[in-house]
């Protein structure tokens, strides 16, 4: 198979999963307990405002016909109205898209920044009291909460010393690289055990390997060949762990946005479940999904165009 | 590495996973008492699984008892880490915190752990089309950033223990299916499956007997860097207010309540946290540990 046929195979698999995502955004209105409209207004629920909800969600239609309205509006680009803003939820979320974007770069970039050296350091002397250090230190940030670690770092570097923005997202390149560097640090603390991890293992796979002993015959020194010949071999599958764990640096970036009062959509989604707004929720659901989704795919592609040795057939 | 020769009947498929690793006949290093990562692991969740089923022995202060006249109160002889806004010891509710935090992440793991079971062994074992339904399923579920399914389940279900089992358990097998199914596939074409199966074995019961005894270490490792997941998205959702629901004492409330003292007050916020990183870190500790253990030389 070859690489064009791959790509279009790979997109085509897509398409059930993209549409099981929007099932599943579209039935969780379905778990409310009770009549959806009236448990989401809550004290708001006058008779006339109920009704509207109905109309809307088509809540007094068969379930096939819903779910197909739900479709009809989202290829229109329409993902309703928010309960609480009175705006279209797909405006809203492309407002609140570049700051949620921004934080995921610059925390996958740190967490590189972190990770290779970390790595490196481990991999240098496999079993050596520095390599169990370096594996088991990143544990701790695996049973970390992102908002603990957010309020102290707040509290330490934002209140105490004042070198950071306790909140708020700055201007410019140089302005967000600042005012989110706290928020980007405490996502990448939690991603950086399990690349740590996995680059380890990659760069001690390519320790091994015959052109690396063969490099070290001809007498390569020790840093050149590990930046030549082992980090450049390595980085790979690093960047594909990180496509990988897309879901989970997502997931990260949602409740330290809340802490740190970016003007994202994880942010936005936590304060829309505190206004009950149910549109603005699904909308983000869906849209966290299909992220995930296209990330995975881009991963996929570009990992298979980076490295010849990737074989199509499966 | 020198391995010493199999005793006869080793690997038999009716034995236990645990027999079965310990019939294999490990060099010595690797015996359970002999790797470092697991004890330490053991210790740690063994003091803390201690300390929270003492706990009334521990301390003699109810967790949920208020006294307004102590409120905020310094770390001292009589409040080991000091009371909270309403005047609550916050050792006691640390230590109370932790035995509901606890129960629930080691009760919510297991529906995942069982669910996931089943579905990955009937997909990995049947195949066709039953195997692509599932795996079609978890490839949907898994599009979905683990903690933005999880609370906005949450959300719709409503706030409370019941809504985190069921929110866990509907994100969660996904992983267990993925690696049962896995097992399963390679373990499947094994002779004695082949055997039990010209022995007109029930499918159940080959399932059940001889493969699944076979497959479960690697869905055990994972279990326990699945409960520290769970115990994250448990604190995470009480400190938004969806999870444990006051005045029952939890870390992810306690953490929540103590944020607007940090500058005067650290301890309120810090300990908690502190349990938390704690608890992670000694049950991925005995993940890693029972990863070396169970499976050498990977």
């Amino acid at each position: 198979m070859g690489r064009m046929t791959f790509v279009f195979r790979r997109l085509l698999l897509l398409v059930p999963t993209v549409l099981g995502v929007t099932i599943i955004t579209f039935f969780m209105i379905h778990l409310i307990p009770g009549d959806p409209a009236r448990t989401i207004l809550g004290i708001h629920a006058t008779p006339r405002a109920i009704a509207i909800l109905h109309r809307e969600w088509g809540l007094n239609r068969p379930l096939a016909s819903q779910y197909w309205l739900f479709m009809d509006r989202l290829v229109h680009g329409n993902l309703g109205i928010s309960l609480y803003y009175n705006v279209p939820v797909w405006g809203l979320i492309t407002s609140h898209l570049p700051a949620t974007l921004w934080l995921i770069c610059y925390a996958a970039v740190l967490a590189v920044i972190i990770s290779v050296p970390l790595a490196m350091i481990a991999a240098s002397r496999k079993d050596a009291v520095r390599d169990h250090i370096v594996r088991a230190v990143p544990l701790l940030g695996l049973g970390m909460p992102a908002f603990w670690l957010a309020l102290i770092l707040q509290t330490e570097f934002g209140v105490r010393y004042r070198l950071f923005p306790v909140t708020g997202y700055g201007a410019g390149l140089l302005g967000h690289l600042h005012s989110m560097f706290l928020p980007a640090v405490t996502v990448a603390i939690a991603l950086c055990p399990v690349v740590i991890r996995s680059l380890r293992a990659s760069m001690l796979n390519v320790l091994g390997a015959d052109y690396v002993t063969t490099a070290r015959a001809k007498g390569v020194p020790g840093p050149r060949l590990f930046i030549r010949h082992v980090l450049r071999n390595a980085v790979i599958p690093a960047v594909t762990v990180l496509g990988i764990n897309i879901g989970f640096l997502i997931g990260g970036t949602l409740i330290v946005e809340q802490v740190f009062a970016l003007p994202g959509i994880g942010a936005l989604m936590i304060n829309s479940i505190f206004s009950r707004d149910f549109p603005v929720v699904q909308g983000i659901a869906l849209t966290f999904g299909i992220m995930v989704v296209l990330v995975n795919l881009l991963t996929d592609v570009a990992y298979a165009s980076l490295d010849p040795r990737v074989r199509f057939d499966r | 590495m020198s391995v010493i020769s199999l005793p006869a009947g080793a690997g038999s498929p009716e034995s236990s996973p645990q027999a079965a690793a310990a019939e294999r006949a490990q060099p010595r290093r690797h015996r359970w008492y002999r790797q470092p990562a697991l004890m330490a692991g053991l210790v740690i969740i063994g003091l803390i699984l201690l300390a929270v089923i003492a706990a009334p022995l521990l301390t003699s202060y109810n967790p949920d008892t208020q006294n307004l006249n102590a409120t905020l109160a310094g770390i001292s002889s009589h409040h080991l880490l000091g009371t909270d806004q309403l005047g609550r010891d916050t050792f006691s509710r640390l230590l109370y915190g932790g035995r509901v935090d606890l129960r629930i992440a080691f009760i919510a793991v297991l529906f995942p752990f069982v669910l996931g079971t089943i579905l990955g062994s009937v997909a990995g074992y049947f195949g066709g089309w039953i195997d692509l339904i599932i795996m079609r399923l978890v490839d949907i579920v898994v599009a979905f950033p683990f903690f933005v399914l999880i609370i906005a389940l949450v959300f719709v279900l409503g706030p409370g223990e019941r809504s985190i089992y069921i929110a866990i358990t509907l994100v969660g097998w996904v992983s267990y299916a993925r690696i049962i199914r896995g097992e399963i596939l390679v373990a499947k074409r094994q002779e004695y499956v082949l055997a039990a199966q010209s022995g007109g074995l029930s499918n159940l019961r080959i399932m059940a007997r001889h493969l699944l005894p076979n497959v479960i270490t690697q869905a055990i490792i994972y279990a326990m860097s699945d409960i520290v997941q769970d115990i994250l998205a448990i604190v995470t959702l009480s400190y938004l207010g969806l999870g444990i629901q006051p005045p029952t004492p939890d870390w992810g409330t306690m953490i929540s309540n103590g944020q607007d003292f940090l500058t005067t007050h650290w301890q309120l916020s810090t300990i908690p946290g502190l349990a938390v990183v704690v608890t992670g870190l000694g049950l991925s500790l005995i993940g890693d540990g029972l990863a070396d253990l169970l499976r050498p030389g990977q």
